[in-house]
């Protein structure tokens, strides 16, 4: 996955776009910020997801954090193995690792997720 | 506050959080591969946040006597027991170690209590006209070797300390003043424990973590939480507090009904003999989800007993595991209950404590 063709949350959700279906997962930065993941909750295919709000989870042994759909949209698909293989989110979160997909109900959104210049350096500000 | 650690911990990437006041590394690496670790081979911790007052004066026995509920007077020199602080209530103010050395003894006390029992038994002290407590947490440094390797790693340096048995104490002579070891801990393993002036602990720590690659791993306190849950340990602010009784807690062994007086005691009695209303249990849940502090804990026709005190995914067993107060009508090894975590009820099955026991026991 080339990183620098994704978008991002501020919630570290990452987007990929093929121009029909839109493929969601969480950053290596928010796994390697997580660590000891045990597991993770993700929507339904049919769910109905609103940009920034919550629609699943990621418990890992220090705390639980939201899932965000960072587009609005119907889940198409959920990564069904991930919850029996979560070592996939932390050797692979931007390929095996991914979470859902969705089709978004409005794709323009995806112009105002970031982009990955401008999610390193939030990642830096954050780390700092 | 910071450790005399602190400079090291950054050195190896410790990942640092706020914790009773002081920074600490909460891990270097992960939790779960530090708790490994120490269950497999050995654990370093930096436990310097822990409260360390000695208590000296002609009077320090009797004075001991009224604030724990262990009778201090059957400590010989270098023994160790756990006991609990109380209040007038029967509650718990903290729970300790007690430490009866050559002329003084140790009080171990809880980072999140420390002032707050300093600033107690400074009034109860006047009652007496000898005691002093000298609490030297920030002039002094505690750290932790914790493991079935542990043994193994102390006699290469300290065979005394080797030889001690299980809630001991030895004093050891080094080139930064005397230091103390002794073989306790908070882990469920067996393991020794320093405590000396910081340049000593200093070198220790390095000198330990040096000889002992790749054995020896450092650990943060993530995993000291995690360690301790499986190993059925009380936790201060979750386990107990100022509203809950040893008994309920399951500390019955830490008190001593017997001895002439001490605060709480009368409280104490008057619940032994009416008997308990709730119990301390351990659960296991099903599924992965953790049941963190405040879960509440329901009968399978939905009705809530209780509330869960701590929880964590444990490492070891592979499951999701808390500790809970329940009524003892509900508390029965095997009873099936339901954790309600987020709006979710999850299984729960009641287990004995400990969660964990090592195999080997020393001492």
């Amino acid at each position: 996955m080339d990183l620098a063709s994704l978008r991002y949350s501020k919630s570290h959700e990452w987007v990929h776009w093929d121009g029909t279906t839109a493929t969601v997962g969480i950053t290596d930065f928010a796994v390697s910020q997580l660590t000891d993941l045990v597991f993770v909750e993700l929507p339904a295919p049919g769910t109905d997801v609103q940009a920034g709000q919550s629609c699943g989870e990621v418990e890992s042994v220090k705390a639980v954090s939201d899932l965000n759909s960072p587009l609005d949209g119907t889940v198409t698909e959920s990564n069904e193995n991930l919850a029996d293989e979560l070592e996939k989110l932390s050797d692979s979160p931007f390929e095996e690792g991914w979470m859902f997909k969705l089709t978004p109900s409005d794709p323009s959104q995806i112009e105002q997720l970031l982009d990955r210049a401008a999610y390193e350096k939030m990642c830096e500000d954050e780390a700092h | 506050m910071k450790t005399s650690l602190i400079d090291w911990h950054r050195a190896h990437q410790a990942r640092l959080v706020e914790f009773a006041g002081w920074e600490m590394p909460i891990q270097y690496t992960t939790i779960i591969e530090e708790h490994h670790a120490v269950r497999s081979q050995a654990g370093l911790f930096d436990i310097s946040h822990m409260g360390r007052l000695y208590i000296r004066g002609a009077d320090a026995e009797v004075f001991l006597n009224l604030v724990v509920t262990i009778d201090v007077s059957r400590l010989s020199p270098g023994r160790i027991r756990y006991a609990l602080a109380t209040n007038e209530q029967g509650g718990v103010r903290d729970d300790v170690l007690v430490y009866r050395l050559e002329n003084e003894f140790l009080v171990v006390v809880n980072a999140s209590n420390r002032e707050k029992i300093v600033e107690f038994w400074n009034t109860q002290s006047q009652k007496f006209s000898d005691v002093q407590i000298d609490d030297k947490t920030l002039v002094t440094s505690m750290i932790a070797v914790q493991g079935p390797k542990a043994v193994d790693i102390i006699r290469q340096d300290f065979p005394h300390a080797a030889d001690l048995r299980y809630y001991h104490s030895v004093q050891e002579s080094g080139q930064g003043g005397d230091f103390l070891i002794s073989r306790t801990g908070y882990t469920g393993e067996d393991g020794f424990e320093f405590i000396g002036s910081p340049d000593e602990i200093n070198a220790i720590w390095s000198y330990l973590y040096e000889q002992n690659q790749p054995t020896l791993q450092a650990c943060g306190l993530g995993c000291r939480d995690t360690l301790r849950l499986e190993a059925g340990m009380p936790l201060y602010g979750h386990e107990l507090s100022e509203t809950i009784d040893p008994l309920s807690a399951g500390l019955k062994f830490a008190v001593s009904l017997t001895k002439e007086s001490f605060l709480g005691k009368d409280q104490m009695t008057s619940i032994s003999e009416a008997g308990l209303e709730k119990q301390r249990v351990g659960l296991e849940l099903e599924g992965r989800r953790i049941a963190r502090e405040g879960a509440t804990v329901e009968t399978p026709d939905g009705h809530t007993i209780g509330e869960v005190t701590s929880g964590t995914f444990s490492p070891t067993l592979d499951k999701s595991i808390a500790m809970a107060y329940v009524p003892l009508e509900s508390g029965a090894i095997g009873t099936k209950l339901l954790i309600n975590i987020r709006g979710k009820t999850h299984p729960a099955i009641v287990t004995s404590l400990p969660f964990y026991q090592r195999s080997t026991v020393t001492g």
